[in-house]
């Protein structure tokens, strides 16, 4: 029935198929096909704060950093688990009041409210999202949403934790560039050792969740129990990245459990490619200067994500790494039929 | 092995299975069959715990394993395939045992024909692939389950169970959907599982096949259990040929069996 | 007895919060995030029809509810239709609308004064003992009949019927001849007009603001999830034990515990029983 007297066909290329599977390296060239991407990645990222010293641009390198942990954690979610998080705020908010507190009532240097807050804020979320898990992926979508929206508003009414104010007057890092290489240090760690994770029988095991879990549960093993661990480990970025926001900004308050940080991680992911890892840490590169930019327009941004994030839904795009991807292991041509 | 006693499920005000008992002995192959809609499907989810029964109790080797949650079930040894199959279908076919190898009870028992312990669980799937009948030699095992044809992935649905090295398999309609050379290379798999030392329960609408393996015979009707015993005990009973089809094509399957 | 009448009141007000979403779970299974953008929005279009354009209070009513029930239409014809069937998709985008237009109207919107929505007959009266504002009970009055006639419609006319049957199983009304897509079509402006009416039957006890577009988001969910995801007469019950709730509270505890209230109310039902109240899908078993 087809008019048309040619077809496109996509075949990888020699390389990928040699050097990717198989795992026949036989040249430098082969060796480079494989690395390079990932050299490239790390290297900018290192070198960045180095090439852009102005003040201005260093708190956009963490800005970025920090929003990626955040991409990647609603990536891994979404696509190696199969749970929409629509509330990424609640573990910034979290993570960020945890070791705000911590440093303002209790004293602990910023040495050790990062990573208490990380992991005592991932305990606290994931019990949080607990009552979720055993049901179906909707409900974790709308509980995950309401948390931001109900904690702002029961901390402003409550008046607790500093209320509308929120607490000021926290340590910052010792000094910018710890700050900048720590975020990019704890952005790269994540987004490998993740890359790893998802390849590992455990991980697996997640994949595994997210495409049949009746099948999961039939082979012995408790879907709650794996929905969160994958929670866990997804918070545990979170909370860091809300921890390090307060010890940048010195300051914590609602304003941290801001729709921002909700869906600014959703936009990244579906632009830069679902479930690529890379892809939500690329979008972030590219909406978070946008979004500095926009800074003017005040919720706008907001708005302009959202709008991003339809167009881009709607029209099923896959997103650039995605893509990149298609382009780097694979040619086209068309052939005729 | 297995007690039910007077399984009932309701749905809302349908009556799915209605007061069902049997026993299971170990080394039986038992087969259920009975029109669509009879509830044999139910009665396999709620043996195995994936839906919770109104009434009734089941008993396994003496433990009441009544309302378990599901997984808890298969850790005992309970195990099933699904009727609409399922495999993950993202992951080549290796890689799909590779996730019922990690559960806690592949790890106690090594799987089928670990000795007591799990190696490498990317090797011991592909064993059990090549037990199963996937050749070894070929891609086969390394294939996307998405793009593997109905008689492998069957076979790969009960691969999913022997990796956990099971006491009990339900096989819901591990028949339907091949074709006559397919099922006649399934059959001695079946024996071969049951030499193992594994109990089967096996749904099925393909009598005449099911009959060889067999060795008693369960009917349903309407969620309630018409007659058991031995395949020829059923077969020449009038209320068996009633329930299921007319009066002429017994005849026929009669004279194969 | 001021606990009665203020929580029914509240209840009411629940139940008109939570229809719409329920409506358009209940049939397309989709959840509608952007309905308490559309309940702002609605609001906002009231006001301009009515101060802006000086037109009747009726009037101005009638075309909000009528727009944005387009709205809604509209939002299932281009948006979500693409993406049906696909969960996750689903969820994001949905999403995505309600906060592009609450976050759009932040920006865009009004800007500078406090728009409120007049009263539709001020003044109270004294109801044993207890002064209630006349619009209050208007709203209990409203807000019953639209219970009953929505109860009518899904039972007694083609196209409600036809509503329920794919609300209970999608497959079985499409072989019937029901067309999914438009009932779905109809179901999310339903619902948004529903939310339209709850906005303009609400807002004049209050200020118009975003704000309120994310108290009715979450409001209406809770209600729904207690009540079962996909009941609406189990959001109506939802919406009283929830209603009186938080009035009791409110009496007790004081004001500001709301909104523990409904978060407290959805924890809990989501360990105790989460199909909710009168949940027609088994949220934890599923049919192989």
């Amino acid at each position: 029935m087809a008019k048309a007297d040619r077809r496109k066909e996509r075949l990888d290329r020699g390389i990928k198929v040699r050097s990717d599977g198989i795992y026949a390296l036989l040249s430098w060239r082969e060796l480079a096909y494989l690395v390079l991407p990932r050299l490239v990645l790390i290297v900018g990222l290192l070198v960045l704060p180095l090439v852009m010293p102005s003040l201005y641009w260093q708190r956009v390198i963490s800005n970025v950093c920090l929003y990626a942990l955040l991409a990647l954690s609603f990536d891994f979610l979404a696509h190696y688990v199969g749970l929409v998080s629509l509330g990424g705020a609640l573990f910034i908010g979290v993570g960020a009041y945890i070791a705000a507190l911590l440093n303002k009532y209790l004293g602990f240097s910023i040495i050790l409210t990062i990573p208490i807050a990380s992991i005592a804020g991932a305990a606290i979320c994931t019990l949080l999202l607990l009552p979720c898990l055993p049901l179906r992926g909707v409900y974790f979508a709308i509980v995950s949403l309401m948390y931001p929206l109900a904690a702002m508003r029961i901390i402003e009414a409550l008046n607790i934790f500093g209320g509308t104010d929120g607490i000021m007057g926290i340590d910052s890092f010792p000094s910018s560039w710890a700050e900048q290489y720590f975020v990019i240090v704890m952005v790269l760690l994540f987004l490998f050792g993740l890359r790893r994770l998802v390849n590992l029988d455990i991980g697996l095991v997640f994949r595994g969740v997210k495409d049949n879990d009746q099948a999961v549960r039939a082979s012995g093993m408790s879907i709650t129990y794996y929905k969160s661990v994958a929670v866990f480990i997804a918070s545990i970025m979170g909370c860091l990245a809300g921890a390090c926001l307060t010890h940048i900004y010195m300051f914590s308050g609602i304003s941290l459990f801001a729709l921002d940080f909700s869906i600014l991680p959703i936009a990244a992911t579906v632009i830069g490619g679902g479930g690529t890892l890379a892809g939500p840490v690329i979008g972030c590169f590219i909406l978070v200067p946008i979004s500095e930019l926009l800074r003017e327009f005040g919720t706008l941004r907001i708005a302009f994500y959202a709008v991003i994030l339809m167009a881009f839904i709607v029209f099923k795009s896959e997103g650039l790494m995605v893509y990149g991807q298609r382009k780097y292991h694979q040619f086209e041509r068309w052939v005729k039929i | 092995m297995l007690h039910v006693e007077e399984a009932t499920k309701a749905f809302g005000g349908i009556l799915a299975l209605n007061r069902v008992s049997f026993d299971l002995y170990q080394g039986d192959i038992l087969g259920i069959i009975g029109p669509n809609g009879s509830g044999k499907t139910t009665l396999v989810n709620c043996i195995t715990g994936f839906v919770t029964m109104t009434s009734g109790k089941i008993f396994f080797k003496g433990k009441d394993i009544t309302g378990k949650p599901a997984h808890k079930i298969a850790d005992l040894g309970v195990t099933r395939t699904f009727q609409i199959m399922r495999p993950y279908y993202s992951l080549p076919a290796y890689k799909n045992l590779v996730i019922p190898l990690f559960s806690p009870r592949a790890k106690r028992t090594g799987g089928w024909r670990g000795g007591g312990k799990l190696g490498d669980r990317n090797t011991v799937g592909i064993d059990i692939l090549e037990e199963i009948g996937f050749e070894r030699d070929s891609f086969v095992p390394y294939k996307m389950a998405s793009s593997l044809p109905t008689g492998y992935l069957k076979r790969l649905e009960l691969a999913r169970c022997l990796a956990l090295k099971p006491e009990i398999i339900l096989c819901d309609e591990v028949f339907s959907g091949l074709s006559m050379s397919e099922i006649a290379s399934m059959v001695p798999l079946i024996e071969r599982l049951q030499m193992d030392g594994i109990t089967l329960i096996m749904i099925e609408h393909r009598l005449r096949e099911l009959f060889r393996v067999a060795n008693r015979v369960m009917v349903l009707n309407f969620g309630e259990k018409l007659v058991e015993g031995t395949p020829e005990e059923v077969m020449a009973n009038p209320k068996v040929k009633e329930a299921y089809f007319g009066s002429e094509e017994v005849e026929e399957v009669m004279t194969y069996a | 007895m001021q606990i009665l009448i203020y929580g029914t009141i509240n209840s009411i007000a629940l139940t008109l919060m939570a229809l719409g979403f329920a409506l358009v779970y209940g049939i397309s299974r989709v959840p509608n995030f952007a309905h308490g953008a559309i309940y702002v929005v609605a609001g906002f279009i009231t006001w301009t029809c009515l101060k802006a354009l000086g037109l009747s209070y009726f009037l101005s009513a009638l075309i909000a509810i009528l727009i944005t029930g387009v709205i809604g239409a509209m939002i299932y014809r281009f948006m979500l239709i693409r993406v049906r069937g696909m969960a996750i998709s689903e969820i994001i985008a949905s999403y995505a609308i309600g906060l592009a237009i609450l976050e759009g109207l932040r920006w865009g919107g009004f800007k500078g004064m406090t728009y409120t929505l007049p009263l539709f007959i001020p003044g109270s009266v004294n109801l044993a003992g207890v002064p209630v504002d006349i619009h209050r009970l208007l709203l209990i009055g409203i807000g019953a009949a639209v219970i009953v006639l929505l109860w009518l419609f899904t039972h007694y006319t083609r196209i409600g019927l036809a509503l329920r049957g794919m609300a209970q199983d999608e497959r079985a009304a499409l072989m019937l001849g029901i067309d999914s897509d438009l009932m779905a079509l109809l179901a999310t402006a339903f619902g948004s007009m529903l939310a339209g009416l709850a906005a303009i039957v609400l807002l004049p006890l209050g200020n118009i603001v975003v704000e309120a577009g994310y108290n009715v988001l979450i409001l209406a969910i809770a209600v729904c999830i207690v009540g079962g995801l996909g009941s609406w007469m189990g959001a109506v019950l939802a919406a009283f034990l929830i209603g009186f709730a938080q009035i009791l509270t409110v009496v007790y505890l004081g004001s500001h515990y709301q909104m523990v209230v409904a978060l407290l109310a959805i924890i809990f039902t989501l360990i105790l029983r989460p199909s909710g109240l009168f949940g027609q899908q088994k949220e934890l078993e599923e049919r192989v």
